[in-house]
């Protein structure tokens, strides 16, 4: 091993650019998807189990049980043994093994554990008495769980929205392992089996900006949809203006 | 006075209850473990009644608000409202019938995320009403209630007061014939108290509305109540017009509805009369008359006279030359009080214990 043997493999400053970009686009694809699955898949089953249980809309101990234990099991795997476990499974619905189809699986499955769990935690933030006061409203179980639940919830949702995203980018990159493509794939077979410092000294830089961006458009969101927080910015903007003319 | 009653037993002569409760039951676990909350609360309300449940935490008030909106089942009994026994009704014709009855709860629970306006549109919503209809209705409402400049404040822009008002707005958006008021006015300052009291008196007034009024608070109670029941361990012991019980003075929750008082000590060879205005016509001037009558003074060693619903109610405290005995007692009779010697003052008992 020596410097000249390395210095061939390495990857120009001015290559950089060409290969980063695309990476991050994958992995912005891929965790878009993931995303957009776990949302979807993640509200209803968190609202679900959270009304399942004790003093929920529909109480049902038995069925909550069960379901707490699925999810359970699905958060406590580790993500790249998870993922190697549902091999057979991802290669029935996808039809491959590696690539970013193959990756959004085990992320999907992952995601879906973490994301319910989230949802269940801020939806039991929400004061039982406003729930008592819908169901006084005439409200029915689903009218309550939409305008009452989840609609009060909103900003503690989207908190736990940003740290899964972030947890997704996390896991993109191990799944770069089977060759998902994305950041993770080039701080891999760059970084990690060629020894490119600099591949991955960049994969890193970008991978703490974008977990930076998420966080402070995450944190904008959830000021913005939290009526005090959304205001008292408002208030203190024209003051900050207004400071050097005084 | 005996006419009265008689005819006041006669169901003919009664407007018909737009609310009733009979034998209303609520108990808890099965066995050994069973706990009964409520014991066969019965109960009714008139139109354009408003009953006061009055007793201490622990009594069964919060069980009762449920039960009385169905949100908790009644193990047994019935709730009926405008002739319908709520109790039988399946979950979505409950959610329907439920509308009967707005109700206004401690703290107003209010949606942090939602404006005023859009907290008082929230049953319109669940019923399905248009966007137009609901911004009309929710107008009205906020004016009714005098938030009509706050329709677009947050909760937390409000104050207790407010929350509380946007509360009875939003109880009141489908036109109950029923208010149910739990604890509404718990944890507000007496001037909005008396404020929010006011308010649900005006709409009783104005909507004819039937009111049950649920709080721990007796001097709350004499603001706004016709009738009174005190919920103690689950039943109703004691209940009756507010009235009647101030001007009964065997009556133990008379006996709490009126001002507590620290009264003078009597002067020496004085007796003290305890003194309770029993009739519905106690003559104003009675003090005056009543020491001509009796040929000595008497001495006021504390009082509390109020006008509840028209009547003069109350009670004095009074110190009397002791050589008179019980002429006192016959002599106030005349005016329509009831007069009791009082077992012993605090010093009193202090110069027996001496000689």
């Amino acid at each position: 091993m020596t410097e000249t043997l390395l210095a061939n493999a390495k990857v120009s400053v001015g290559e950089l650019p060409g290969l980063l970009f695309p990476a991050l686009v994958d992995t912005l694809i891929m965790v878009g998807i993931v995303m957009a699955i776990v949302v979807v898949v993640g509200v209803p089953l968190g609202a679900l189990v959270h009304n399942l249980a004790p003093g929920g809309l529909f109480e049902n101990p038995g069925l909550h049980t069960v379901l707490s234990w699925v999810i359970s099991v699905g958060r406590s795997l580790p993500f790249l043994i998870l993922m190697a476990s549902i091999m057979p499974f991802t290669r029935l619905i996808t039809g491959t093994n590696i690539g970013i189809a193959a990756a959004v699986v085990p992320m999907s499955l992952a995601g879906i554990a973490f994301f319910t769990r989230i949802v269940e935690n801020s939806l039991r933030s929400v004061p039982p008495s406003a729930v008592q006061v819908a169901r006084a409203s005439g409200g029915s179980p689903l009218q309550i769980i939409r305008t009452v639940q989840l609609g009060e919830a909103v900003p503690s949702i989207i908190g736990g929205l940003t740290i899964n995203v972030i947890a997704m980018i996390e896991y993109s990159a191990i799944a770069g392992t089977i060759g998902a493509g994305g950041i993770g794939y080039v701080a891999v077979t760059y970084g990690y089996q060629r020894f490119d410092q600099g591949v991955m000294l960049a994969t890193i830089v970008i991978l703490v900006i974008t977990v930076a961006a998420v966080q402070l458009i995450g944190d904008a969101l959830v000021r913005l949809t939290t009526p005090h927080r959304r205001l008292a910015a408002a208030a203190a903007r024209p003051l900050r203006r207004r400071a050097p003319a005084v | 006075m005996l006419i009265a009653k008689v005819f006041g037993d006669n169901p003919f002569c009664e407007p018909s209850p737009v609310i009733e409760l009979t034998n209303l039951t609520k108990a808890y676990g099965r066995g050994d473990q069973r706990t009964v909350v409520l014991d066969g609360v019965t109960f009714r309300v008139d139109a354009g009644e408003i009953l006061a449940v009055v007793g201490p935490s622990g009594a069964g008030k919060s069980t009762l608000a449920q039960c009385i909106n169905l949100l908790t089942p009644p193990t047994s009994g019935s709730v009926v409202v405008n002739g319908e026994d709520l109790t039988t009704l399946s979950a979505g014709k409950l959610r329907v019938a439920r509308r009967r009855i707005g109700t206004v709860f401690q703290a107003a629970g209010l949606l942090e995320r939602r404006t005023a306006a859009e907290n008082v549109a929230l049953p319109l919503d669940y019923l399905g009403v248009t966007a137009s209809e609901t911004k009309r209705r929710v107008a009205e409402l906020l004016d009714r209630v005098g938030l009509a400049d706050r329709a677009g404040h947050y909760p937390f822009q409000l104050s207790g007061g407010q929350r509380q008002r946007v509360g009875i707005a939003r109880a009141l958006a489908l036109r109950p014939s029923v208010l149910l008021s739990d604890e509404a006015t718990a944890g507000l300052d007496p001037v909005t108290t008396d404020s929010v009291v006011d308010l649900l008196r005006e709409l009783r007034d104005d909507l004819n509305l039937s009111i049950v009024f649920i709080t721990h608070e007796m001097d709350t109670v004499l603001k706004i109540a016709d009738s009174v029941a005190r919920l103690d361990h689950g039943s109703i012991v004691e209940s009756g017009r507010i009235v009647d019980l101030l001007t009964n003075p065997r009556s133990s929750l008379g006996a709490e509805l009126r001002p507590q008082r620290f009264d003078a000590e009597p002067a020496a060879g004085q007796q003290i009369w305890n003194v309770v205005y029993d009739g519905t016509d106690v003559p104003a001037d009675w003090i005056a008359t009543a020491s001509q009558d009796l040929g000595v003074p008497l001495s006021i060693l504390g009082a509390s006279v109020q006008v509840v619903a028209g009547v003069s109610v109350g009670g004095v405290t009074l110190g009397v030359t002791a050589e008179l005995g019980d002429r006192v007692r016959g002599v106030l009779a005349r005016y329509g009080l009831s007069a009791d010697l009082a077992e012993h003052s605090p010093r009193t008992r202090a110069l027996e214990g001496v000689a």
